[in-house]
């Protein structure tokens, strides 16, 4: 019961209010900056070619507006969104209209998580891994030499690494695409596909894995440099006990779970590297969906984009919180 | 000067600094620029580097040195707007709630982490999009400035969390001093390090986001900085007509300029980190 109260309880609150907070917040922007999405929305259709006559133009913002979910006070309109957002509909998309948000969300979604999920696992897991290493044998040769390869690429931001891989790897040597997976309504699930998939993702994750990997390495270096000086360590390694052993039983162990909770803290940063990432390289995620959006200035498809990665990360900081006390054995025992 | 001297034992400092140093040469090279920084057809297109064009010219018929060099000078306005700024903000958010602890603490670590939670980036870009027009240097920076504090509040609340324990504090409570005079004169100079790194960290990462807003062509793309000017690159094809000379100059100016800051905030912290100057002596 203790750990309900102490633990769990703080952590679901938490996340209420972010998702709350979140979601009010992307509500409130536009309207506090005054745009209007149907006026805009009739400028572009009128800006198209098509010539309307005011009795259309009226019945056309009516239907605008209850598409939009601008019906009625601030205050109708704030619980329209709540209800819409409990059943994922934010209305029809600008650019493709009148395809819902909610449609294309749909089919983006799962290749961002993918590439999410694939990344973040694996920079954090190698990141701290050679890290925990190389800050054990912090004196080796091998490990100064990490180090400085490590020094260089920290600092550098998504984008431009990302266009650096593609430009070295799509058009000076082009082993990789230059991007531009298409994705149909229906796609084949064989070998075929899969391969082409990899072979498509491959520069994206590479990006996120070694940018990501860069930093949970130096963290991770300087995390291990502190354990290494606790008492136990010396007290294991003065009693002759395999230093193999030690790394893996007692150093990175250690040092690892402080990177539990960094990494949910950082998700969110990790989250809008992958959208990044994806727009350099054209991958059919919530990245590129993003760049089409802000282009062709479709705020009801960035809206979208943005409420569900709130939710999305929210919810993935609060499994990473509730996963935390079966590796903690700390918080198991209290 | 001892420590100047020091400090240059570092190979990384040594690097970082002369990088650096070029850099606001470069930036201030821009005000004796032969060329409108923003007029087209100044010079003849798409020309290979060659004197007197040192770095070729682009599609725009501008001469790419000289657009760097402004394009220097204003991703510089912008990071240090935005970094000095939100320093501010992070410091005493930091300072505030590490120091008073309780409710307070809680409140205000309550709203950071919300901040970091949600995907600040996309925000940031739903801003954007409704004030484009008003995306000036001064704006881009200010903005930039009002949400990249969070992370570093945080980073600062833990310093002065584990500062507020040691027995100075309570000498100086006890010998009378007030909490400002305590906080300034006795916690700022332990964090300035600390401060210092975030900052860089932060000057990154205002660099970075730019650059993003550029390429999504949320700010005024006119004014040439080290985004907008791989933006035009970019939607000029630069990369398949082969114009390598104008896409890799905001490229590599970014990675240098970012680099020399990073190697120049880890050397100095491990400087006033003497735990990490004996390692890197050799001792273990």
């Amino acid at each position: 019961m203790k750990f309900i109260k102490d633990y769990l309880f703080p952590r679901l609150v938490q996340y209420l209010l972010v998702v709350f907070c979140g979601i009010t917040a992307v509500f409130f922007i536009p309207r506090i900056a005054g745009q209007d999405p149907v006026l805009e929305m009739i400028a572009q259709i009128q800006v198209q070619g098509g010539s309307l006559d005011p009795t259309a133009v009226e019945s056309l913002m009516k239907s605008l507006e209850e598409l939009y979910g601008l019906k009625g006070s601030l205050f109708e309109q704030y619980i329209t969104m709540w209800k819409r957002v409990f059943t994922l509909d934010f209305g029809p998309s600008l650019f493709q209209f009148p395809t819902p948000v909610s449609d294309l969300l749909r089919i983006y979604l799962p290749w961002t998580m993918g590439l999410f999920i694939t990344s973040t696992l694996l920079s954090w897991i190698l990141g701290n891994l050679l890290g925990g290493i190389s800050g054990y044998f912090s004196q080796k040769r091998w490990s100064k030499v990490l180090d400085a390869i490590i020094m260089v690429i920290r600092p550098i931001p998504h984008y431009v690494f990302g266009i650096l891989l593609l430009i070295l790897f799509a058009y000076v040597w082009p082993l990789f695409p230059v991007g531009g997976l298409v994705l149909g309504r229906r796609t084949a699930f064989n070998l075929d596909f899969v391969l082409r998939v990899l072979h498509y993702s491959f520069l994206p994750a590479l990006t996120l894995v070694i940018l990501g990997g860069a930093s949970w390495f130096q963290q991770m270096k300087l995390l291990v440099q502190n354990v290494k000086r606790e008492d136990f360590i010396q007290y294991a390694q003065a009693g002759g006990v395999k230093e193999r052993l030690i790394i893996s039983r007692y150093v990175l162990p250690n040092a690892m779970l402080p990177q539990i909770t960094q990494l949910t803290l950082a998700l969110g940063q990790v989250f809008s590297g992958v959208l990044i990432v994806e727009m350099v390289f054209s991958y059919p995620g919530m990245g590129l969906l993003l760049y089409r959006g802000v282009t062709r200035g479709d705020y009801n498809l960035v809206m979208g984009i943005t409420t569900l990665s709130i939710l999305t990360i929210a919810t993935a900081v609060l499994v990473l919180d509730l996963i935390y006390p079966l590796l903690d054995p700390r918080i198991r025992h209290r | 000067m001892g420590i100047l001297k020091d400090l240059f034992k570092d190979y990384r400092f040594t690097i970082g600094f002369i990088i650096l140093c070029l850099l606001v040469f470069l930036a201030i090279a821009s005000f004796f620029s032969p060329y409108d920084p923003i007029e087209w057809l100044q010079v003849a297109r798409d020309k290979p580097p060659s004197w007197p064009h040192i770095l070729g010219t682009n599609s725009k018929g501008q001469d790419v040195f000289w657009e760097a060099t402004f394009a220097i000078r204003n991703s510089f306005i912008i990071a240090l707007i935005a970094g000095l700024l939100s320093r501010v903000v992070a410091i005493l958010v930091g300072f505030t709630s590490g120091y008073k602890g309780g409710l307070t603490d809680r409140i205000l670590m309550g709203i950071s982490d919300g901040l970091l939670v949600i995907p600040l980036f996309l925000i940031l870009v739903m801003v954007t999009m409704l004030l484009r027009e008003a995306m000036t240097l001064v704006n881009t920076g200010l903005l930039l400035a009002f949400f990249g504090w969070a992370w570093d509040a945080r980073t600062i609340r833990s310093q002065v969390l584990s500062l507020r324990e040691r027995e100075f504090t309570q000498t100086s409570i006890l010998a009378g001093n007030k909490t400002l005079p305590l906080v300034t004169k006795e916690y700022l100079p332990f964090t300035m390090p600390l401060i210092f790194s975030t900052l860089i960290n932060n000057i990154g990462w205002a660099i970075g986001m730019e650059i993003v807003l550029a390429i999504l062509g949320l700010v005024r793309l006119e004014i040439p900085t080290l985004g907008t000017m791989l933006q035009w690159a970019i939607s000029y094809q630069a990369m398949l007509l082969g114009h390598w000379w104008w896409i890799l100059t905001p490229l590599i100016l970014t990675i240098l300029l970012l680099v020399a800051l990073y190697w120049l905030s880890v050397s100095v912290s491990e400087y006033l980190d003497p735990r990490m100057r004996i390692q890197r002596i050799g001792a273990k």
